[in-house]
């Protein structure tokens, strides 16, 4: 038995399957380097032996301080925000059947948005349930683009324009929101513009557990998102119970989101750029394509975050700008490609 | 093995069949007939559960189709859309791998049975060679065997088709339906398809229904089904039917319109 699995796999082992496999590590390789060039640069820079030094030391140094409470955890943070929005992206393109859908689009950044600043500003006092109020937030925000986009089945350009509708009507909210509590407003527009600035391990502490349990719940999703790719007809006809699985992956790609604004605010184009590279790596079999996204997301934050801190040092940029700057051109690429990279 | 009853069935307010019934021994290949818009292709969803009906009911060996289990159903019955979409890098073996979905838990990964079947299916509509290509590459009959390939894995004993030969050349149409009269030969598969081409439902069906406004116009074999008056009442054409005495079943040329359409 164990013999014939062995034989099974080894003559899986074609081209392609080398070739992604290969991407994975390559991408986990990256994610590595990238962490460690986090931890290393930012107002003072510190050699690897430092680093090592400082985590390893018994006595508080002023390395170890600054490595342990500030760079560490941030590098963290943007690792697993990078991850969670890039696999809540993959998922949304897979269950709205359309490349150009991400978090942000979508309206579900907005909407756990606007449920977060309500709280942080109206309701400060409830603070601890943030996470979840942008959770409720996000899947809110999903569902009112589905029902606008909805008419025998999801259109994509549908999607784009009741997303484009729905982000309108929330950013709406946040600017009422920021004009009736004008006073308190100073503490969120770093947030609202995104930022891993300044987080310390409670958040980590916060955050991790949420991600983790997002992100298996997301791999649990990796057939459904397939077979969603056929077609609603194929998939039905698969036996899939196409409604019930769209509520599903839109309720897991909310969550991952919505933990993810909770915690650093409206980042956006991670889930759009990076499953849409992922897929020009491994392609879109999301067996693979899914773990690459995650991979690839964290690299790219982590990433984004060092250049942030280092372009227009001393001064720091919330690295919402920078995905921004970065995230809007190709997003135009990809609507002048059109066509040609249907999900 | 698959009985419909009074079927009733609407988009948005607006009644497309009604009163439709009819019922398909297994082993049989019916073909349903009519003129577009007829609401043909919408009876072909609603018996294979793809879309819900207003009224009415479909029953596979006595149940009722829309109250089984999806994944219960998927594994008796299979159904293939007019139009398919495949992801870009989709390989032919991959998407009919896709075939055995509905047999595996939803955490499962493919097993050496599952690896044993596709191999059968690709084997069976000639596909062996093509395995590894991606399935947007091939042709469009090639396509075609690929789909058709996917709902073999799928083990069905009911196999539902949505004009399988459309956009096709005469070779590959003729390709399609002899690989699917093939399945039905050799392992018993029924088949419901929806067909355009009157020639070719008469020519590879056992039963034709046609279906003209929504409802059951008549049915039975092609020779009593496929005559002048037929023709002319539901699709307003003159035509000259003969006994094509080659293949025993009738054989029709088109005239012209019977009268100008009011």
């Amino acid at each position: 038995m164990l013999a014939k699995r062995l034989e099974l796999s080894r003559k899986e082992l074609n081209p392609r399957l080398i070739k992604r496999l290969i991407v994975c590590a390559c991408s986990l390789c990256l994610l590595g380097t990238v962490s460690l060039f986090s931890i290393r640069y930012g107002s003072v820079n510190y050699a690897v032996s430092e680093i090592i030094g400082a985590i390893s030391a018994a006595e508080a140094t002023t390395a170890r301080t600054v490595i342990m409470n500030i760079r560490l955890p941030r590098t963290l943070i943007a690792l697993m925000v990078g991850a969670n929005l890039a696999v809540s992206g993959a998922l949304l393109q897979s269950v709205m059947r359309n490349p150009l859908a991400d978090p942000g689009l979508t309206g579900v950044s907005a909407g756990a948005g606007l449920a977060a600043v309500t709280i942080m500003l109206a309701l400060p006092q409830l603070s601890r349930f943030v996470p979840i109020a942008a959770f409720l937030g996000g899947i809110t925000a999903a569902f009112m683009v589905y029902l606008l986009a909805w008419k025998r089945g999801v259109d994509p350009i549908r999607i784009i324009l009741a997303g484009v509708a729905v982000n309108a009507i929330l950013g709406g909210g946040l600017a009422l929101l920021s004009v009736l509590y004008s006073d308190r407003i100073q503490g969120v527009i770093m947030w609202l513009n995104g930022t891993v600035a300044g987080k310390s391990w409670y958040q980590v502490e916060t955050l991790a557990p949420y991600s983790l349990i997002g992100l298996v719940a997301a791999m649990l999703c990796i057939n459904t998102a397939n077979v969603l790719q056929l077609g609603d007809e194929a998939a039905k006809s698969l036996g899939t119970r196409v409604n019930l699985a769209r509520v599903m992956l839109s309720l897991v790609a909310a969550f991952l989101a919505g933990i993810s604004v909770a915690i650093v605010g409206l980042i956006g184009f991670v889930g759009l750029v990076v499953p849409h590279i992922s897929r020009l790596l491994v392609g879109t079999d999301y067996r693979f394509m899914l773990p690459v996204s995650a991979v690839l997301g964290a690299t790219l934050l982590v990433m984004a975050d060092t250049g942030a801190r280092a372009v227009f040092s001393p001064v720091e940029l919330p690295v919402g700008i920078l995905m921004a700057i970065i995230g809007g051109p190709f997003f135009l690429y990809l609507l002048r490609k059109g066509g040609a990279y249907r999900v | 093995m698959i009985k419909a009853s009074n079927l009733k069935i609407g988009y948005d307010h607006k009644i497309v069949v009604d009163g439709f019934g009819f019922a398909l021994e297994r082993g049989e290949i019916v073909s349903l007939i009519g003129p577009n818009g007829s609401g043909k292709s919408t009876v072909l969803k609603v018996l294979s559960r793809l879309m819900d009906k207003l009224g009415g009911a479909v029953y596979l060996d006595g149940h009722d189709i829309h109250k089984l289990p999806t994944r219960e159903v998927a594994k008796r019955l299979s159904v293939l859309s007019q139009y398919n979409i495949s992801p870009p890098d989709f390989t032919v073996e991959e998407l009919v791998g896709y075939g055995r979905l509905p047999h595996r838990k939803w955490y499962e990964c493919r097993g050496s049975a599952d690896e044993e079947i596709v191999r059968w299916a690709l084997k069976e509509t000639g596909l062996e060679k093509l395995s590894h290509r991606p399935v947007n590459s091939l042709s469009g009959g090639e396509r075609q065997r690929a789909w058709i390939a996917m709902a073999l894995a799928q083990k069905a004993e009911v196999l539902l088709l949505d004009e399988p030969t459309t956009y096709l050349d005469i070779s590959h149409q003729l390709e399609v339906m002899e690989l699917i009269t093939g399945l039905n030969k050799e392992f018993g598969i029924t088949i419901i398809m929806v067909l355009h081409d009157l020639n070719q439902a008469v020519r590879y069906s056992h039963r034709l229904v046609v279906i003209k406004d929504g409802r059951l116009f008549t049915q039975g074999e092609p020779k009593d089904v496929l005559t002048r008056e037929m023709l002319r009442s539901v699709y307003n054409v003159e035509a000259e039917v003969v006994l094509d005495k080659r293949i025993g079943k009738p054989v029709f040329y088109p005239l012209g319109l019977a009268c100008a359409k009011a």
